[in-house]
């Protein structure tokens, strides 16, 4: 699947990219207009921004789920669908979406065995995933009797199963509590760190965009469109440490206001209401 | 269970209670007849209904009891329905299969469905017993019986359609989308995705099919003559029904206990598809 001349190709590159729905009475709606982002091999990059401002939109095109109305898409140099039906990407959305029917280990081998993988290999893989997720001894139960981090968890291991270069999340943690939510964070952090995948991450928490990632791309509705991108690489070492540090909070202040689009004041910054 | 067994017995008391008290040339405004009439020949005792299941069918030397003949023609019958659901059910997922995949389809086929099913049943049994006499498939030899299966399975693919084309668009977005992302076929998401969360509209449909499938089976019995069935019984015994009223009412609940079978059978079934259910309880 890896092509050594691909390395250099970013992961993901939107040019120009506009996406209208139409509406019924004939005003139709901008979701986002003419957006431009590239994602490198390998990098973690949060899109953030009110609700509306075409965030969600934006993964969708990337994933092939949507087509732009204008503008170009090439995720590792092929088209949007090209790359989907090569299977170049994972994808997470805000809620699981497992199958009911399916143990853990079940859901977690269903691409693989959608793409034909053989079932001693599959075993071998699933087992690598669930211990990769921590859940090992919960392998053969059934998503309704796991919680909704678990739940969440095998979402992301099954996204992972086909070792994707690029992993798209839409939101994988809006659901969770806050402790879940940070917990799984660390997680994401170290799993993207172990499978070198680039990821594009939709968020609408500040501290998790900058905790997780290495540019934050900050968006505005109405029409969507990109506002600006805050480069936050805090290194590669991003324990639960340094959600105290200031850094870290430099960051998200940073970020604060390029979404107010005003400066916030300095000691909100400092506030727990990050979300 | 328990409630089951209250049931049958109230039943069973206000039978006998309003037979005790009832009047005995039951009640009538203008010549309607608005209550039944008490006499033993309208209403025989519970007794006697049971106590004539055990004596023989007729004073012919080696008649069977009633019983072993209602649960004889019962068997048989319920075997006719199993084809007819059977039959019926694989038509019905059929349709539903090609109504999911077409469009056009579900539009142009769903009102015929609700269409076939105002066209009484009495009606059609002479027509498929007819095209049926004219069938020359091979050495196969069109009966009675096939005849009535077919009718069966009139009524029986109605219902199992309908679930199933409700059970195969159930999915939510999410899953589908996810399929689409794994960038699989329409036969893959059909085998992987529809059919599995189809299965709980499936089962009430599958047994919705069955009662129809037995309706199906004692009406066409008895429209079509077919002989050995459940439906002809009913109409043999209660033409002895003044001489011998009691006789009447043990092919009728012969038919009650064969659709209680019936019911158990696609319980049982669905029993085995439990771990597709679990959609049922919150995910």
């Amino acid at each position: 699947m890896t092509n050594a001349t691909t390395a250099s190709v970013p992961a993901v590159d939107v040019r120009g990219v506009t996406k209208t729905f139409p509406s019924r009475r004939g005003d139709d709606v901008t979701a986002l207009l003419d957006v431009s982002l590239s994602v490198h091999a390998g990098e973690f990059v949060s899109l953030i921004g009110p609700s509306g401002c075409g965030k969600s939109t934006l993964l969708r095109i990337i994933a092939d789920l949507d087509s732009p109305t204008s503008g170009e898409v090439s995720v590792f140099g092929k088209s949007a669908s090209g790359a989907r039906r090569d299977q170049d990407y994972g994808i997470a959305f805000q809620s699981a979406g497992l199958l009911p029917w399916r143990t853990v280990a079940a859901n977690i081998e269903l691409p693989l065995q959608l793409h034909g993988m053989t079932r001693p290999a599959r075993r071998a893989r699933v087992s690598e995933l669930v211990e990769l997720v921590g859940l090992s001894s919960f392998a053969s139960s059934y998503p309704d009797q796991l919680s909704g981090g678990m739940q969440q968890r095998v979402a992301i291991a099954r996204a992972l199963a086909e070792s994707p270069r690029l992993l798209l999340m839409d939101e994988p943690f809006g659901a969770l509590d806050e402790m879940t939510r940070e917990y799984m964070q660390s997680e994401l952090v170290r799993i993207a760190d172990e499978s070198a995948a680039a990821v594009v991450f939709v968020t609408h928490s500040i501290p998790e965009a900058v905790f997780l990632s290495n540019r934050v791309v900050v968006m505005s509705p109405r029409p969507g469109r990109i506002q600006t991108i805050v480069d936050v690489d805090l290194g590669s070492n991003r324990g639960e440490r340094l959600r105290e540090d200031a850094h870290f909070f430099e960051k998200v202040t940073i970020v604060r206001e390029a979404l107010h689009g005003t400066p916030a004041p300095h000691s909100a910054s400092r506030g727990v209401d990050h979300r | 269970m328990g409630w089951g067994v209250v049931g049958v017995v109230a039943l069973g008391l206000l039978w006998e209670g309003y037979k005790a008290f009832g009047p005995v040339g039951g009640f009538d405004v203008a010549g309607l007849q608005l209550l039944p009439r008490t006499t033993d020949s309208a209403m025989p005792h519970i007794a006697d209904m049971v106590a004539r299941a055990f004596q023989p069918v007729n004073s012919a030397p080696g008649s069977p009891a009633v019983w072993l003949a209602v649960s004889t023609a019962a068997l048989s019958s319920l075997g006719t329905a199993s084809m007819g659901l059977v039959l019926g059910s694989g038509v019905g997922v059929a349709l539903a299969l090609v109504m999911l995949r077409f469009r056009i389809a579900r539009s142009a086929v769903l009102p015929w469905l609700i269409l076939s099913q105002t066209v009484p049943l009495i009606a059609l049994a002479p027509l498929v017993v007819s095209w049926g006499g004219r069938l020359q498939l091979g050495d196969l030899t069109w009966e009675r019986w096939m005849s009535v299966a077919v009718i069966a399975s009139y009524l029986a693919f109605f219902p199992v359609a309908v679930g199933a084309l409700r059970g195969l668009s159930s999915p939510d977005t999410i899953h589908t989308e996810l399929m689409h992302s794994y960038a699989v076929g329409w036969w893959k998401t059909l085998v992987f995705l529809r059919l599995p969360s189809s299965v709980p509209y499936l089962l009430p449909a599958v047994r919705l099919g069955a009662a129809s499938a037995i309706i199906g089976t004692v009406v066409a019995e008895v429209s079509t003559g077919a002989k050995g069935g459940i439906g002809r019984l009913i109409i043999e015994y209660a033409q002895s029904g003044s001489a011998d009223p009691a006789k009447a009412w043990s092919p009728i609940a012969g038919a009650v206990v064969m659709g209680l079978v019936a019911a158990g059978i696609v319980a049982a079934f669905g029993a085995t598809l439990g771990r597709f259910r679990r959609n049922e309880v919150a995910a």
